[in-house]
């Protein structure tokens, strides 16, 4: 059947934390040694599974905060009442070890390809996590495709990837959505439509939005997109919580 | 045992107790609340627009939604369970199901691809909606189902991950081949389920 796609054998491969950046007093990337990785797309996902010693397991899916080409890395927030993010968070250290399954996702996936359409990130809190790949996977081509992220954060304290981001001023616009910081345009608040509509190239381009964060967030948002003109098929969402 | 990790004890988070560990099955936790997971928008279908048409039999059917009400309703209390790995125990549903729907299409060939507004596809065998395990659902927990859940009316088949039950239902189509629908385009499983924890093509 055309749109089939061939798929990669999925099991669990071991993984090792290689490293540790602190995003915010919340938030980390682990970047993982994962010796067989067969490599991902923006945007994908991976399963991580830890296991007790007593043998108990939990997995939880995670986007892979990295480009295509890097290895494998997570950016984790914690969740205060969780049981997987805590420890990735605030116990895993170089040299700890767990099992990764993936890449997974086909669908909220990004690379250049015909037709070019212009890009719209627009990623809330931890939602912007596969939408850093996708940047960073452009960044890393050369690649001219428009592409902007307006990225919906609660506070200045809580921005993940502040110096990456902060560096392509031209493609990011941060929105604060509780405490804005004195130089913002805008007072704290949500993404209304005409932010979005100030972010976005215009319908005639046919741009393609990827929306990714909370279930409450992500419905707001592809309303508006909607309310702009952007067809149904042009929104992809992810979202979670 | 595989890998284990330093200093993971786990909670046991969300697993039930011993009198409900026979109902949840393999790497799902107790879902708090009702959450939503759809590849895009929400589809806006008003009771207006909404039909469903069953193409590939021997007669091919349609309803409208004063139709689908006119039909003997079931009242169903079944848990659910997503693939992203929450469960829910005990919801209630009201809808029609597929056998009756099914019964008018005359005979039917072995596979079955939901189609929903907005494109969303999702494939299973016939089998799999006949003999009572599934439902044209209108009702959840005693009120209209909304949007976000599949609202005007969704499928139900809770035998399986909850991908496998469409929301914003349109069409159900019958072939003699098994279609990838959505999901299972992008390396999901074809049968999804939980108790053999089906979430990938290969498990």
């Amino acid at each position: 059947m055309a749109g089939t796609a061939v798929f990669q054998r999925l099991t669990w491969l071991p993984a090792t934390v290689a490293d540790v950046v602190t995003e915010t007093p919340r938030a980390r990337t682990l970047l993982l040694a994962v010796p067989g990785w067969p490599g991902h797309r923006a945007g994908q996902h991976v399963d991580v599974r830890l296991t007790a010693p007593d043998g108990y397991q939990a997995s939880r899916a995670y986007s892979l905060a990295s480009a295509p080409g890097e290895g494998p890395a997570l950016t984790v927030v914690r969740v205060e009442d969780g049981e997987v993010s805590p420890y990735l968070v605030d116990v895993a250290s170089p040299g700890d070890r767990l099992e990764v399954r993936g890449p997974v996702g086909g669908y909220f996936v990004w690379e250049p390809a015909p037709p070019y359409r212009p890009v719209l990130l627009v990623g809330g809190g931890s939602g912007v996590v596969p939408l850093r790949a996708m940047l960073r996977h452009r960044a890393r081509l050369g690649d001219t495709t428009p592409m902007r992220l307006l990225y919906s954060v609660r506070d200045p304290a809580s921005v993940i990837y502040r110096d990456e981001l902060v560096r392509q001023a031209d493609l990011v616009t941060f929105h604060y959505t509780r405490t804005a910081p004195p130089d913002a345009p805008h007072a704290p608040g949500r993404i209304d439509r005409a932010t979005l509509e100030r972010t976005s190239r215009p319908a005639a381009e046919e741009p393609i939005a990827y929306v990714c964060g909370p279930t409450g967030f992500v419905e707001h948002v592809a309303a508006l997109l909607l309310d702009l003109g952007y067809p149904a098929p042009a929104i992809r969402t992810e979202r979670f919580g | 045992m595989g890998v284990v990790s330093r200093g993971f004890s786990g909670k046991h988070f969300h697993r039930p107790g011993p009198e409900l560990a026979g109902r949840v099955p393999p790497g799902q936790y107790l879902a708090s609340g009702f959450p939503v997971l759809t590849a895009g928008a929400t589809q806006h279908v008003s009771t207006g627009q909404w039909s469903f048409t069953i193409r590939g039999g021997t007669t091919e059917a349609r309803w409208t939604w004063d139709d689908l009400l006119a039909l003997p309703a079931e009242e169903i209390t079944t848990d659910i369970h997503c693939v992203t790995r929450w469960t829910k125990l005990d919801t209630h549903w009201t809808g029609v199901p597929l056998d009756t729907l099914l019964a008018a299409a005359g005979e039917v060939p072995e596979f079955a691809l939901q189609i929903s507004h907005g494109g969303y596809a999702t494939n299973l065998p016939v089998s799999e909606l006949t003999g009572g395990k599934a439902w044209l659902v209108y009702r959840y927990e005693g009120e209209p189902i909304a949007a976000e859940h599949g609202g005007p009316v969704r499928m139900l088949v809770p035998a399986h991950y909850l991908w496998k039950s469409a929301k914003w239902i349109r069409e159900l189509w019958l072939s003699a081949e098994d279609r990838p629908g959505f999901w299972e385009q992008s390396g999901y499983h074809h049968f999804g389920d939980p108790w053999r924890e089906q979430r990938y093509f290969n498990d």
